[in-house]
């Protein structure tokens, strides 16, 4: 054996034994790097000594310790990873710039979102005498930043990135051009409808060339997820700074709330979404599992909920009240159960047999379908007594674009928990529908205020 | 002889403090020198000294640096700090008190002592 060949084969045991060693939580690349140091060194001892190159990397290996043994040391030593800091670990000095730079964007991007949203006022545009020009134009203050960050990210090619311009500048457009009542249904469900069409460019943009594939739309759903959660923290967080220094400032006599409703607030909720997603990009590996933890929490308790409402429906015998609200609550429904759903699926290993969870999950959504069913069949039958409102319309629409999903993952799930199909057709059906609601919530905003006389 | 994981674990403080204290040192030397110190008795798992040197670390006793050894590779040296010296005398102190008071418990048995072939510098004192 020459020693080219015997030094090529060593590399390639150092290597598998590196990636081996990494997997570990506990033991950082830097420790890594450390202990590969010591490996090395006592391998070429060993080669002094006279052993061939495999057998002292058998010895050293050996030498080293039981890694199981190791990484618990470290683990103990270093309990604080195993509960990854907020700075991500990075391997090498590039690593470490590339985490710089991006966060360094990040926040000059979320700063930026902060300056867009007060930039109206100059223009003298008022957040309470304007709200409808915020409400409608809010997806804007935020949005093509957000689309701009995964742009770069990304690396979009400069089509991609002409085609999104465009469609937040014709976007713009509509959301301006048409002469709202102000305060009216029209102009609500466009500030509602708005944010939902333009959702699937931040998606296109986040998942680059990968947009139109499965993987590519099931990582951007993760996203969102992730990014909610997070946002929701963020908030929460936020709110209880704004308590606190409110006190504190109204303690020494000064009333803090004007600047908190004119600046903290506006501002806090534009950059935080641009925060939230750059730390659901740096932390990927944290929350990934926060997502699939709530939902596997609270599929069980919406399962139970819905079926004591079915049950109390059959016992009663009474009729859902359609009031204003009831459909809106029943869409509302739809999407919980949707979103239980998708996360449940996007944390799920596509290959592993069907389980417990996958049985409730189908009763999940076949309860959530009867319950919608009830509601639907009582709106049916007033509805030409109420006539079609704009809001009533878009509700029900969302409700029918709902429905057809959930009927239709139901019958795929059924299907795979009897063997006759893959669990791979459920998550193709959902991602190739996720354009629709794009589509619909375009459809609200460019067709409806037309249609209803802007009221 | 195999020495007791705890007796190892007890003794691993003071003993990488001293070898420190002769100079700034690496993990591999590091191991070496216990060897040769303990004449090959005290087999330490060589991984799991570096815990030992984090925690070390952590507690402001040595610092580490990063350097690139002749070798050409990267290689990480642990100094030792004013605060690990102070350490270290106080862990000598209490390692002779608990050597001074096992060795009049032995002497008062009077047992016959086992040879031990331990190098000359190494039997007498102990510790650093």
């Amino acid at each position: 054996m020459s020693t080219m060949h015997a030094t090529h084969a060593l590399e390639e045991q150092i290597d598998q034994w590196r990636t081996y060693l990494r997997r570990r939580q506990a033991i950082h690349p830097v420790d890594v790097a450390e202990l590969e140091d010591h490996l090395r060194e006592q391998v070429a001892l060993l080669e002094e000594a006279g052993l061939a190159s495999d057998e002292a990397f058998l010895v050293a290996v050996k030498r080293m310790g039981d890694l199981d043994a190791l990484s618990r040391e470290f683990a103990r030593e270093h309990s604080e990873r195993l509960w990854k800091q907020l700075v991500v670990p990075a391997e090498s000095a590039d690593a470490v710039q590339r985490a710089r730079t991006d966060a360094f964007v990040a926040v000059g991007l979320a700063l930026a979102a902060a300056i867009a949203i007060k930039l109206p006022a100059l223009f003298g545009l008022d957040l309470d005498d304007d709200a409808g020009f915020y409400a409608r134009n809010f997806s804007f203050f935020v949005l093509p930043l957000l689309t701009g960050y995964f742009a770069w990210k990304r690396q979009l090619a400069a089509g991609t990135l002409r085609w999104l311009a465009a469609a937040f500048g014709v976007a713009g457009v509509f959301a301006n051009i048409y002469p709202f009542v102000s305060g009216g249904s029209s102009e609500a469900l466009t500030a509602l409808h708005l944010p939902i069409a333009l959702w699937a460019a931040v998606g296109i943009a986040y998942a680059g060339d990968r947009w139109d594939q499965v993987s590519g739309r099931m990582d951007f759903i993760r996203f969102s997820g992730e990014l909610f959660i997070y946002y929701v923290l963020i908030a929460l967080g936020g709110g209880v700074l704004m308590l606190f220094t409110a006190a504190i400032f109204q303690s020494i006599g000064i009333e803090v709330e004007p600047f908190f409703e004119s600046w903290l607030l506006p501002c806090g909720m534009v950059g935080a979404v641009l925060v939230a997603s750059w730390l659901v990009e740096a932390k990927q590996s944290v929350i990934e599992n926060m997502a699939p933890v709530l939902t596997r929490l609270f599929t069980p308790l919406f399962v139970a909920a819905l079926l004591a409402f079915l049950g109390a429906v059959l016992w009663t015998g009474s009729g859902v009240d359609i009031e204003r609200d009831a459909l809106i609550a029943f869409d509302l429904l739809l999407v919980v159960v949707l979103g239980l759903l998708l996360y449940a699926m996007s944390a799920r290993d596509p290959a592993a047999p069907p389980g417990i969870f996958d049985v409730l999950q189908v009763v999940l959504v076949v309860s959530a379908l009867l319950a919608n069913a009830v509601a639907l069949w009582a709106i049916a039958a007033r509805i030409t007594e109420f006539g079609f409102t704009p809001n009533r319309t878009a509700a029900l629409g969302v409700n029918v674009l709902l429905l057809v999903n959930l009927a239709w993952s139901a019958n795929l799930y059924v299907n795979f928990l009897c063997r006759n199909g893959s669990f791979a057709a459920l998550e193709r059906w959902q991602t190739r529908y996720l354009p629709l609601y794009a589509i619909w919530a375009a459809v609200v905003v460019v067709v409806f205020p037309p249609l209803f006389d802007y009221i | 002889m195999e020495i007791n994981k705890d007796l190892i674990a007890a003794s691993s403080t003071p003993l990488v403090l001293a070898i420190l204290a002769e100079g700034d040192s690496y993990g591999y030397a590091i191991l070496q020198r216990v060897r040769e110190l303990s004449g090959g008795r005290m087999e330490w798992t060589d991984g799991m000294l570096y815990p030992v040197l984090h925690r070390l670390e952590r507690l402001g006793h040595v610092e580490a640096r990063w350097e690139v050894a002749k070798t050409g590779r990267r290689r990480k040296y642990y100094r030792i700090t004013p605060q690990g010296r102070d350490q270290l005398a106080e862990e000598r102190r209490q390692w002779q008190t608990v050597d001074a008071t096992l060795r009049g418990i032995w002497q008062a048995l009077s047992l016959p002592v086992p040879a031990v072939a331990l190098p000359e510098r190494m039997a007498p004192q102990g510790g650093a």
